[in-house]
């Protein structure tokens, strides 16, 4: 004696946020059945294991048949198939379209393709994400890439229209796009202490201001988002002058110097290792007109800032105060004339690491 | 020409990839009706196409109009082969023949494959320009309305009902046909939708033109149904209440009458040959015709003191010589037509003949001389009536005959399938007559199919009328019985017995009624219909459900059907067992829409009984239920009293459940709308009482009439073992398979409707019929337990009109298709107030509803009132008459000392042929307390705190489904139409669509998504009454197969929120049916 078929179809659509979770988690069905055991759901309604597994499966086929339709999530609200609330519509997606945070770490910045696809299944074993979520992750990310690859406007404005996301997940989104069209390099381990959330801010911060779409005049174009500013990238060599010019390098210190002191316990660190510094952030810059330099972006960061200040044991505070005044004093300087430049470059510099400065 | 069809295609959207290279579609349309067609330009590479087309026009009669839909192709166009069809739309442009329904039908439809279900929407606008045709030859129903709605709709008034209508149609099935070999399954699938879409507008057109000529404009309680009957064809049959409707304008208090007058069909009509003219009536000539033409005859409502022109009567019994003279006479001329056809056994005509021969010989031909029409059947396929409507309810009835399917040669001629139906109607009818009762209320008529062999099945509840509002002469009556010009308050006496005490049908106990005390009232009622919204209950009401499985031996032809014919009687009377014990031991009284199905396999027959049972206040409690070994010495004496205990028990925790709390004496807490009758009747209890018909009631309260269950053998523990498996529903659910939950009436807008298909493969090749009942037992259980659970988010919450289909497509798979709604309620107010206030609530809401005034009500109580005072103290008829024992052997079925003998009547019985039962029942009821409508404010707010649950930022129009005739707290209206698709699926990628489990799925999800658009497409904005009458599954997994039937149906309307105010101001109206309120805030 067995059940042939079994199902169970609302006017309304039933579906239950648990169970979406566990299926967007790529639990088997019966798997899904003991986690909801566990859990205690069987004492609601006086429910048995075979009652649990018939709505589990009943549920696992709702959401495979929506799936179709969560891949362009627009066609959801207009579809006849499944009469859904709109909240409900917008649960849905939003957790579709959410992700691990320790997979995308796994995936940030590489290729969107079929290459990486197949490493999928160590990326789950790595990260303990199931394949079947990892891969639904995957396609996602994928997806959105696609669709807002052809689009023009703003990158999180597309996404959040395209794929009705809420603005939060749209720029991570956005983040995530961002990094896989530039490639950044973020799987080195001197990288790994770093979490996707700390990446994603850094994405917007390179995202606002030094893309094509930064610049309020290019509104509209291809990729404006997406793409890094090539004449800003150009200008960056100009800020050379401040390390390669002795008197600037010079009188930049001081200035920094005069005043910082007294007003930090790694002072002595500080000053002696300033022109270092110094040296570490502009080379950056100027090497940014590489696309493989560009890649290193994080990498060159940490390396050439973050590892020093680190070892000379800096607190967040000095860090934020040092970089402070690093890029204010930089404006007294009446030989540097690209403060503009300097602003554009250091402000997101300046943000990025006071982000990714922490153990 | 009395019309012309315009229709226009706008856009596609969603269109699957029909070209891999480009991954678009070159899209056009194909628009065709009759055998017109137009096309619309191809829409070149796109998904998404912009057809904006001019307006196609059809210059159609209006006969094809109501016959055909339109049809609308989808197709790819390939410039070097065959253009692709993407899929299909069928419209139904039947709503748009009547004026007050919708105008113009304009929406996305969903584009479907039956082989690869939907595929994108097209969006279409179809107008109707109708012509006035004076024509009274004409072959066209235009302008009559159709309503599966059990009752009468909610924004209309009922001013004459005239009785039943009935029509079928046969056609071979294009399955079966030789072209089937050559042809693809699409173009099979799309030919088989087609013919059945024809057929059904044929045969709504049918009965359309039957209540034109009776005089009428609506239809009420339209039931169609298919019999795929395989080799044999096609039939399509719908039974339905013709009546005159008016439409209340909002806000106008309603204050007509509503008459009924049944059956006052012109000769022509009872004999339902699709070729009408010329065609004898079958049995008009032994009958002089005693109603004259169909003249609607309205009485004054205010006519209080006119006594009633005829009463019905209880030596009913007598007129039966007539009917059954007509049964036995009617020539039968279908059958004479299957005769020749060859497979129509002779045995089992002459088992039949014998019969109906037999039921003549008991019932006796003794004859009052009253003239009954028996053209016509008295029925009503309404479920529910206006207070006062119903005098007194007899019981079931209900009927069943095996037949042998043969091929159906002229499709012009179905006389063979209405011959059939014929019998099964007479024999209904006759057994009404046995129980006293001139009408059958709550008919239905169902079939079950499996080969070659076919159980037609009907069933009703016999019931007295008002003969107030009937016209005179229409109904068998006319004989004065005093007994029911007699009183009855007017809520309690349509449960006092219409039969006569001293000369029983069938062994019943009687009691004095324990509301008026003056009647007799029997221990136990069976009904079909709803709960009549004047009953008065205690506590809440359950779904209660008998279940049972037969083997049977694997046979052809006749020896099969004389199998099957023998089986079913013990099962009828297993399962009227099994509900009498799960009744008792949920300590009620009566079962309200009882719905007995007994399917058929090639080796099992399935009997599934569900009914929704309450305790009627005014019939006496329950006695326990008593185990007894079988000897006194019995050995397991102390194992007997172990169950014992847990009978009692489970009573216990039942009556606690159900808070079946019933007061000690009957006054208490009863009260009537109406102030005057109710001090009246008081005064008539307090001088009833003082009679010694005390005593008499108190005894049966003892251990006197304890149900006693025999354990003699092991199947005995066995059965008493199933009676306590059936677990109650957990902490905030009830549950109930009619319209009004008895108990239940304050409704927030919670509404989820759900169809659940369960298929359970036996493997087991040696099952025992034990051990079947167990698993099929179970099968059921789970099911209620699933959907406990999965609606566990809407507690509190009942589920109704919970509707259970059993069937058994293949040797080893048993079928279980349920259709119900849930619906969540405020639980604080269900607690606070007494069992009484859903019950007036009901009453007033019916009340209202049906558009009877609550003069009506008045009036009729009062009179009633005037004549009891006149004729007091004569208590009881004096009418006796000798008459011999009826066949009725369900009836007896709860005098379990009669075991043995009666089922060996029945088994002699059903030797004799085909299979019949009826059933007694009786209730009474409460007149109801009007104290309850001071508290609607508190109601209204609630439901409209609820309801503030929102749909709105959807591009798509949502709509609400449900199986009853209302949604909680919303209001309808307009009614639209009727909604009756069908649709084919297939599939030959079965693993590949998730398998069974997954391609059926999907259909249903299909077909949910399809009705929802029609009725968007209409305007409308709900589905009531909506009903899945068929779910034909079958598969062949090991060729990856599976195709699939359904057919669905319900009234498309447009309805509207009730907001705060006017909920406060109508919702002392509208509590039951949660909105459902004429009266006019808007």
């Amino acid at each position: 004696m067995s059940v042939e078929l079994d199902v169970f179809v609302g006017n309304t659509t039933i579906m239950d946020e648990e169970v979406y979770q566990l299926w967007l988690d790529g639990y088997t069905v019966n798997d899904a059945v003991k986690v909801r055991m566990e859990g205690g759901v069987m004492d609601e309604c006086e429910a048995s294991k075979d009652v649990l597994l018939s709505d589990t499966m009943d549920q696992y086929r709702t959401f495979q048949m929506c799936e179709r339709l969560l891949h362009s999530p627009a066609k959801l609200a207009n579809q006849l198939l499944f009469q859904i609330p709109p909240h409900r519509q917008i649960m849905l997606i939003e957790r579709y379209y959410a992700f691990d945070d320790t997979f995308v770490r796994e995936v940030l910045g590489k290729k969107l393709s079929k290459g990486t696809k197949k490493d999928l299944d160590d990326i789950s074993a790595k990260t303990g994400v199931t394949l079947k979520s990892c891969r639904r992750q995957f396609d996602n990310f994928k997806r959105v890439f696609k669709v807002v690859e052809e689009l023009k406007g703003p990158l999180v404005e597309n996404i959040r229209q395209h794929f009705l996301l809420s603005d939060k997940l749209a720029r991570d989104y956005a983040a995530i796009v961002f990094f896989a069209n530039n490639r950044f390099e973020t799987g080195k381990r001197k990288l790994q202490y770093l979490s996707f959330q700390d990446f994603a801010f850094c994405a917007g911060q390179l995202i606002s201001n030094w893309t094509v779409g930064a610049v309020g005049e290019y509104n509209m174009v291809e990729d404006m988002d997406v793409d890094l500013d090539k004449e800003f990238l150009q200008e960056l060599k100009e800020l050379k002058i401040l390390i390669t010019d002795k008197d600037l390098l010079d009188q930049h210190k001081s200035l920094v110097c005069t005043a910082l002191r007294g007003k930090t316990k790694v002072f002595p660190e500080m000053e002696t290792s300033f022109k270092n510094l110094s040296r570490g952030l502009i080379n950056i810059a100027a090497k940014l007109t590489n696309t493989k330099d560009v890649r290193d972006f994080f990498i060159d960061l940490v390396e050439k800032f973050i590892e020093p200040c680190r070892s000379d044991r800096w607190t967040a505070a000095d860090m934020k105060l040092y970089l402070t005044h690093y890029t204010n004093s930089a404006h007294i300087l009446d030989t540097f004339k690209h403060q503009v430049v300097w602003d554009r470059y250091m402000g997101v510099v300046k943000s990025c690491i006071f982000k990714m400065y922490h153990d | 020409m009395p019309g012309k069809l315009k229709a226009k295609i706008v856009a596609g959207r969603h269109l699957p990839v029909m070209d891999r290279a480009s991954d678009l579609t070159d899209a056009f349309v194909e628009v065709k009706f009759g055998n017109t067609t137009f096309k619309t330009d191809v829409c070149p590479k796109s998904l998404n196409p912009q057809w904006n087309s001019e307006w196609f026009k059809f210059e159609v009669d209006d006969e094809d109009l109501q016959d055909e839909p339109l049809q609308i192709t989808v197709l790819d166009h390939d410039t070097y082969s065959a253009n692709d069809a993407i899929g299909k739309v069928y419209i139904d442009i039947d709503p748009l023949l009547y004026s007050e329904a919708a105008s113009v039908i304009s929406g996305w439809f969903p584009i479907y494959d039956t082989i690869h279900g939907i595929r994108g929407e097209i969006n279409v606008i179809v107008k109707v320009e109708l012509f006035n045709d004076l024509n009274r030859f004409r072959q066209s129903s235009c302008g009559v309305k159709f309503f599966c709605t059990t009752c009468i709709p909610q924004c209309y008034r009922a001013t004459l009902v005239h009785g039943f209508v009935e029509e079928l149609v046969v056609n071979e099935d294009p399955e079966y046909q030789w072209i089937d070999r050559i042809r693809t399954p699409r173009a099979s699938n799309e030919a088989r939708q087609r013919l059945i879409s024809l057929m059904s507008g044929e045969l709504q057109r049918k009965i359309g033109l039957k209540v034109l000529e009776m005089g009428g404009n609506a239809v009420v309680g339209y039931l169609q149904c298919f019999d795929l009957e395989g080799e044999s064809g096609l039939v399509v049959r719908a039974i339905g209440t013709a009546c005159t409707l008016d439409k209340l304008s909002s806000g106008s208090a309603p204050n007509t009458n509503t008459h009924m007058h049944p059956n006052t069909a012109p000769a022509s009509n009872a004999c339902n040959s699709p070729s009408k003219d010329g065609k004898e009536p079958v049995f008009v000539e032994d009958l002089p015709s005693s109603s004259g033409p169909p003249t609607p005859f309205r009485a004054l409502p205010t006519s209080s003191s006119s006594p009633p022109p005829f009463s019905p009567s209880k030596p009913c019994s007598r007129q039966s010589s007539s009917s059954d003279t007509d049964l036995s006479l009617t020539p039968k001329t279908g059958m004479g037509s299957g005769g020749s056809a060859g497979k129509e056994a002779g045995p089992l005509r002459t088992l039949l003949r014998q019969q109906t021969q037999t039921a003549l010989e008991q019932r006796g031909a003794s004859s009052s001389g009253l003239l009954l029409n028996a053209r016509e059947f008295p029925f009503f396929t309404l479920t529910s009536f206006p207070p006062g409507f119903l005098l007194h309810v007899g019981g079931v009835v209900s009927a069943r005959s095996v037949k042998l399917l043969d091929r159906i040669h002229n499709p012009d001629e179905p006389e063979t399938r209405d011959a059939w139906w014929e019998e099964i109607r007479q024999e209904i009818k006759s057994h009404a007559r046995a129980l006293g009762c001139h009408a059958v209320v709550g008919y239905s008529e169902s079939t079950s199919i499996c080969e070659e062999v076919c159980i037609l099945s009907a069933s009703g509840t016999a019931a007295i009328l008002n003969p107030r509002y009937m016209r005179e002469g229409c109904l068998d009556i006319g004989c004065t019985d005093h007994r029911f010009e007699d009183p009855s308050p007017p809520s309690c006496g349509f449960c006092h017995i219409p039969y006569d005490e001293l000369n029983m049908p069938f062994p019943a106990q009687l009691t004095y009624c324990y509301h008026c005390r003056r009647q007799k009232v029997p221990d136990v009622l069976f009904t079909t219909i709803d709960l009549p919204s004047e009953a008065a209950v205690a506590g809440k009401g359950c779904l209660i459900q008998a279940r049972l499985c037969r083997l049977k031996k694997k046979a052809q032809g006749e020896t099969n059907a004389t199998a099957i014919s023998n089986l079913l009687p013990f099962m009828e009377y297993e399962l009227h067992t099994q509900l009498m014990n799960k009744l008792k031991l949920r300590s009620m009284n009566a079962l309200f829409g009882l719905h007995i199905q007994i399917s058929v396999g090639e080796n099992m027959l399935l009997g599934l009984a569900s009914a929704t049972g309450v305790y009627l206040t005014a019939l006496p409690a329950p006695g326990g239920i008593q185990i007894a070994g079988k000897t006194p010495g019995d050995l397991s004496n102390e194992h007997i009293s172990s169950i014992q205990k847990r009978i009692n028990d489970t009573i216990a925790v039942n009556k606690e459940l159900y808070q079946i709390n019933p007061p000690e004496l009957a006054e208490e807490g009863v009260g009537s709308p109406i102030p005057e009758p109710r001090h009246r009747s008081r005064l008539f209890r307090s001088h009833s009482e003082s009679s010694d018909e005390l005593s008499e009631l108190d005894l049966s309260h003892g251990k006197k009439d304890a149900f006693v269950l025999e354990i003699d053998d092991t199947d005995a523990v066995e059965d008493i073992h199933s009676l306590l498996i059936d677990a109650p529903p957990p902490t905030g659910f009830y549950s109930c398979n009619t319209e009004n939950m008895p108990g239940i009436s304050n409704w927030t807008s919670g509404v989820q409707m759900f169809t659940s298909v369960r298929v359970l493969r036996l493997s087991n090749a040696n099952l025992t019929n034990q051990g079947l009942n167990k698993i099929f037992t179970d099968l059921c259980e789970n099911l209620l337990k699933s959907f406990y659970f999965k609606l566990r988010s809407m507690i509190p919450c009942c589920l109704c009109h919970l509707n259970f289909t059993v069937a058994v497509p293949e040797e080893e798979l048993i079928q279980v298709t349920v259709t119900a709604v849930a619906m969540t309620y405020d639980k604080e107010q269900t607690q606070e107030k007494t069992a009484e206030k859903p019950v007036n609530k009901g009453s007033l809401e019916a009340e209202e509803q049906l558009q009877f005034p609550l003069e009506l009500c008045a009036d009729s109580s009062s009179s009633n009132i005037q004549t009891a005072s006149k004729i007091s103290g004569v208590a009881e008829s004096t009418n006796i008459s000798p008459r011999a024992a009826s066949v009725d052997y369900g009836s007896f079925a709860d005098r379990c000392s009669t075991w043995l003998e009666l089922l060996r009547l029945k088994a002699h019985t059903i030797r004799r042929g085909s299979v019949k039962t009826s059933r007694r029942t009786q209730s009474l009821a409460h007149s109801v307390s009007s104290l309850e409508r001071c508290s609607p404010l508190q109601e209204g707010r609630s439901r409209s705190l609820r309801s503030s649950r929102s749909f709105g930022g959807s591009s798509v129009t949502v709509v609400k489904m449900t199986p009853l005739s209302f949604l909680p707290g919303i209001r309808i209206i307009k009614y639209l139409g009727i909604i009756n698709m069908f649709f084919i699926r297939e599939t030959t990628s079965l693993r590949e669509e998730g398998g069974v489990s997954g391609f059926l799925h999907s259909f249903i999800a299909e077909v949910f998504a399809m009705v929802r658009a029609h009725v968007a497409a209409l305007g409308g904005n709900a589905v009531v009454s909506y009903s899945m009458k068929e779910c034909v599954f079958m598969e062949n997994p090991n060729k990856n197969q599976a195709q699939c039937l359904i057919n669905v149906s319900g009234d498309a309307v447009i309805c509207i929120s009730e907001t705060d105010q006017e909920s406060s101001a109508s919702t002392a109206n509208t509590g039951q049916t949660g909105g459902g309120g004429t009266d006019g805030a808007t």
